[in-house]
Order: C-alpha cells, then sequence, then structure tokens
C-alpha cells in the first residue's frame, strides 16, 4: 500500500538516500516509484518533460525490487530508484520516438544496452523524456511534441536536447535522468536547470540501442542533482559492450571512489582563455569566477591555459554533425518502420521516402540532412567536411598540449543562462551559439561536467570541468569538492533556491 | 560562398526528402547564414595535418563469430509500415516507364 503522505520528501531524496532508505527497509521501491509518478501526475501538465509514462512497468520493476529484497538478495547500489531516460534510446515495451514524427508509436523491439544496465542494477524507469528531434537543438523546441520547461522559470528553455531529462530531474519528477551529448546535450540543459551532467569518454558508455544522431560524437550519460548520484549512474551504465564496436574496452574509472574524495589539494586546474570574454553573460563570468576562486581556496592550483583552436570547434562540429546526421537519418526511408505517407499503390518507393521524410521531419533536421548534403558533396568536400576533421585534430592537440600541463580544464558550461522559449528558433546561428563551450570536448572525445556554479538573475549557470580521455574521475574528484564547498557557503544545495511549481 | 535557392532544391532531392515553396524561401537564408558561419574552419591553416574521423582511434574490431537467436520475425514486423506474407511491403522500386 501507499502511503501519499511520504511522497513529498521522498521525490527530494538524492538517488544515492533513495537506494539507502530502500536498502534499510525504511522506504519501499513502490514507495519511491509511486512518490514519483504522483509528482508527474501533479507537475508535468506544467513541464511536460515526459513523452511517455509506463506506470505500469515502473511499479512491476519496483514491486520486484521490494521482493527481492525481502528474501534477502543484495542488491545494486541503485536499487529501486527512479529515473527518466531520453527517447532517444530504445526500451521494449515503450515507444521510441526520438522527438519525431517519423517515429511515433514506434517501439523498438529491443533494449539499448544502457537500459539493459539500468534494469540489471535495478533502477526504476518511469518513462521515456523529451527532447529536440533526434537531439538536434540546444532548448527542446525542436521536439515535435511540443516544448518541454524550464523548472526554474516556466517561459524559459530547458535547454536541449536532454531538455525533458533535466527538466525531470529538476522538478523533482526523478532523481535520476539518462541523456545523450553530441555537442553538449547533457551539459547546457544541466547548467540552465542547476543539475550535474555528464558525458563520459567517447566510447565509454554503449551506443547500441541509442538512436544515432552523429555516430563518432554521441555519447550517453547521466543527469543528477549531485555529483555522487552522477557518479553512482555513471558507473551503472558504462563499461565495454561487444555490441557496439566503438565501445571501448578498458576498465571504468573509479567514478565514485573519485565523487566522495572531497579534497583537491595540489590537482592543477586550467582556466581555458578562449573561452569567455566576448558573447559571454557578465553573470556568468562572475558566477564561474567565483566557482574558480573556490578551488584555489581548496588547495587547487590554478592556472590559465590557451587552447587556440577552439574558437574553431563550432564551425567545425556544424559541418561535421550535420554531415553524419545527413547519413544517418537515410535510415528513415519509410520501408522497415517508421511513418509512411504517400503509398498509393501508384508512388514508386523514391516518391514515398521523399513525402514521408517531408512530412516526418521537423525544420531543424531538415537544415541539417541538406547542410551535410551539401558538406559532403564532390566540389565541397575538402573545403568544408575534410578542413572540418583537419581542426579536429588541431582541437585534439589542444586539449593534449594543456592536459601535460594540468589535470583538468574549466570554463562556464555556457554562454548565458536559460533563454525565453521562442527567442531564437527562427535564428539557428544565434542557436547554436549555446554549444560554445561544451563542443571541444565532443570533438576530442574526452569527458566532461557541469556542475551548478551560481545563479544569475534568479538563474542557474554552470561550471565546465574537463578531463582526458579515459579520466573521468578527475571529473568527479574536483567536481565532489567543489559541490560541497559552493554548497556550504550557500548553505544549501542550488536546486533548494528554484521557486516551488 | 553562396547557396541559393535552386541549390537547396537539389540538395532536398538528393536527400530524398521533398520541400514546399514556403520551406525553400525560409531554409535558403538560413544555410546561407549557417554556411558562413561555418566557412571559417577554412581560416585554419592545416594542409599537412592529419583529419580525424573518431575520437578514439580504433581498428579492425572483432568479436567473436557465434550464432545468437535473431529477432523473430513477428517483432521485426510490428513496427513496420506494411507487411504482407511474413515480409516487408514496399511500393514499387522501378519506374514502369522505364
Amino acid at each position: 500500500m501507499t502511503d501519499h503522505s511520504i511522497s513529498p520528501d521522498v521525490v527530494h531524496l538524492t538517488a544515492a538516500a533513495t537506494a539507502a532508505a530502500i536498502a534499510a527497509g525504511e522506504l519501499s521501491a513502490v514507495e519511491a516509484t509511486q512518490a514519483a509518478l504522483d509528482r508527474i501526475a501533479k507537475v508535468d501538465e506544467t513541464v511536460h518533460a515526459f513523452l511517455h509514462v509506463d506506470a505500469d512497468g515502473a511499479l512491476a520493476a519496483a514491486r520486484a525490487v521490494d521482493e527481492r529484497r525481502a528474501a534477502g538478495e543484495a542488491l545494486g547500489q541503485l536499487a529501486g530508484v527512479p529515473l527518466a531516460l531520453k527517447d532517444v534510446l530504445t526500451a521494449r515495451g515503450m515507444p521510441t520516438t526520438c522527438g519525431s514524427r517519423i517515429l511515433e508509436g514506434w517501439h523498438a523491439p529491443y533494449d539499448a544496452t544502457v537500459v539493459s544496465r539500468l534494469r540489471a542494477a535495478d533502477v526504476v524507469v518511469l518513462g521515456k523524456v523529451n527532447m529536440d528531434e533526434f537531439a538536434m537543438g540546444s532548448s527542446t523546441e525542436n521536439s515535435a511534441y511540443g516544448p518541454t520547461r524550464n523548472p526554474w522559470d516556466i517561459t524559459r528553455i530547458p535547454g536541449g536536447s536532454s531538455g525533458g531529462s533535466a527538466a525531470a530531474v529538476a522538478a523533482f519528477e526523478a532523481p535520476l535522468a539518462i541523456g545523450t551529448d553530441t555537442g553538449g546535450s547533457i551539459r547546457q540543459p544541466a547548467a540552465v536547470c542547476g543539475l550535474v551532467g555528464v558525458k563520459p569518454t567517447y566510447g565509454g558508455v554503449s551506443r547500441y540501442g541509442l538512436v544515432a544522431f552523429s555516430s563518432s560524437l554521441d555519447q550517453a550519460g547521466p543527469l543528477a542533482r549531485t555529483v555522487t548520484d552522477a557518479a553512482l549512474l555513471h558507473a551503472a551504465i558504462a563499461g565495454h559492450d561487444p555490441l557496439d564496436s566503438t565501445s571501448v574496452d578498458v576498465a571504468v574509472p573509479p567514478v565514485v571512489e573519485a565523487a566522495g574524495r572531497r579534497d583537491v589539494r595540489g590537482v592543477r586546474v586550467g582556466v581555458v582563455r578562449e573561452l569567455a570574454g566576448e558573447g559571454y553573460d557578465p553573470g556568468v563570468e562572475a558566477a564561474f569566477a567565483a566557482a574558480v576562486e573556490t578551488l584555489t581556496e581548496l588547495g587547487a592550483e590554478v592556472v590559465e591555459v590557451s587552447c587556440p583552436h577552439f574558437q574553431y570547434a563550432l564551425p567545425a562540429y556544424y559541418l561535421i554533425a550535420p554531415s553524419e546526421c545527413s547519413s544517418n537519418l537515410a535510415r528513415f526511408d519509410a520501408m522497415r518502420f517508421g511513418l509512411r505517407v504517400g503509398d498509393d499503390g501508384e508512388a514508386g518507393a523514391e516518391e514515398v521516402m521523399s513525402r514521408t521524410r517531408e512530412a516526418g521531419f521537423g525544420p531543424e533536421v531538415k537544415r541539417r540532412v541538406i547542410l551535410g548534403t551539401y558538406a559532403l558533396s564532390s566540389g565541397y568536400y575538402d573545403a568544408y567536411y575534410g578542413q572540418a576533421q583537419k581542426v579536429r585534430t588541431l582541437i585534439s592537440r589542444d586539449f593534449t598540449a594543456a592536459f601535460e600541463q594540468v589535470d583538468v580544464l574549466v570554463s562556464p558550461t555556457t554562454p548565458t543562462p536559460a533563454f525565453p522559449l521562442g527567442s531564437k528558433v527562427d535564428d539557428p546561428v544565434s542557436m547554436y551559439l549555446s554549444d560554445l563551450c561544451t563542443i571541444p570536448s565532443n570533438l576530442a572525445g574526452g569527458p566532461a561536467m557541469s556542475l551548478p556554479a551560481g545563479l544569475v538573475d534568479g538563474l542557474p549557470v554552470g561550471i565546465q570541468i574537463m578531463a582526458p580521455p579515459f579520466a573521468d574521475d578527475r571529473l568527479y574528484l574536483v567536481g565532489g569538492a567543489l559541490e560541497e564547498a559552493l554548497d556550504a557557503r550557500r548553505g544549501h544545495p542550488l536546486l533548494a533556491a528554484a521557486p516551488a511549481l | 560562398m553562396g547557396i541559393t535557392r535552386d541549390e537547396v532544391a537539389h540538395l532536398a532531392r538528393l536527400s530524398r526528402m521533398s520541400v514546399t515553396d514556403d520551406e525553400l524561401d525560409a531554409l535558403a537564408p538560413q544555410l546561407e547564414a549557417i554556411l558562413s558561419a561555418v566557412a571559417r574552419v577554412a581560416e585554419v591553416a592545416a594542409a599537412d595535418i592529419p583529419p580525424t574521423s573518431h575520437a578514439v582511434p580504433l581498428t579492425n574490431v572483432f568479436r567473436p563469430d557465434i550464432a545468437r537467436p535473431s529477432l523473430p520475425a513477428a517483432e521485426a514486423l510490428a513496427g513496420a509500415p506494411a507487411a504482407e506474407d511474413g515480409r516487408f511491403r514496399v511500393p514499387r522500386i522501378l519506374d514502369p516507364d522505364e
């Protein structure tokens, strides 16, 4: 039986605390899940984070956890904890739309590896959350199913493309969410919703069952309210997977241990000179500077580092990602799954394909498919795609040189706080600037975290921490210590300052 | 480095994506603006720089060639726009006039 009176407190628990309460028998997984479902019922009409709520499946998974605990079985560190899953990862028993009309109503017949691992860890998947169509966007306004709203200010964007993931966690609908990050799509929503978000090292988390946007950049990762919660989720989903040939067969970095160390004395921190100045909100720069000053006070050695090619990361990304997307999205051809339009018995396959893609794709997807087709076409290939790939090499070299001097790099996560809904939808170039600071790590493959830095006019902004490939634990080492110090100074976690919905 | 409305229409055809006149009107100037923003990659002198296609270089990734159960046909067809006799039913692929 569910005691609804406990719900308001339960949804505010961290994932670690929820799991500990379940393990101790103070809370059942069913109670935790019902509390999350009640919260969704209460606030999601306003926030619109969820595209699909699988109440029956979630409660069944929670009951299984409670039964296994009652039988004395050992449970994982996140057993019974509810989670919101970005709708770009397949899960049996739920639709997978990728925020697109072209996949409306489609049910994948298999679980993504991330989902298999969540289920194996006894995490309770509540349902699928909103996103920019095929993860292309920075505001979640490119979803075919309507925008998600920022729980801090419902007139503003929650970031994107993992805006549903971030909004669900910030609105206390779930303590954890899975997002994906191709150019900043975990870190930017985490920053503007006041959360911790991590893009793991490319290859660290399997892409099997992650519907591809830009295969050489896409990576799934955690969103949470604390560094420790993010680490627990990171550890649950990471690791080699033979089903993804780009998955790397190395040990998962010790992220949970690193999150708990809370000691950055002697850690060398590099402030990226190029990720500042023109285009950066003065409030963002002030919050960032204060966080860096806190690192110094904690005993970190802070220096300025130059990464001269980072200024070319954004243009290189907007050639590489659309090029890969134009190729990847060719699979949406109306033949084997998804929407089919105009199959009247007369029209041929190519015409049906063209009509279906016209009807099924939204404006941003069309822009990027056409842009990618252009960049890859003969005569332009060398000047655009080929040159962008060379710039990618130079950005990796900038990182390599920087990490000879320092252990981690830091920058603001985004140049500005959350902007008003609708303010950039018709200006793609302006929208793309949201990813200015986050793209270099995608191009070079290294891990990066966004951590709440402070408020600018009542809106959260983040500090980004970047590490070399396969040194994901450094993010959690620095993030854990900084979070503790910033929370102590403030007297409470940043999210406690969010207005009630 | 301009991109014309006709070029956009041609690229849309190459992409097997019908576009309306209204879409072409919107897309051409937007793509023009995006291209002028991304053309900055040409400023970098990179003639002797090798391209990176993948963040973490991996070659010849193998896994054991072991037979595994495949998706049952009914499940594979469950999401199909049209199926017939246990197969995907697709529109004709050849033009009857050719």
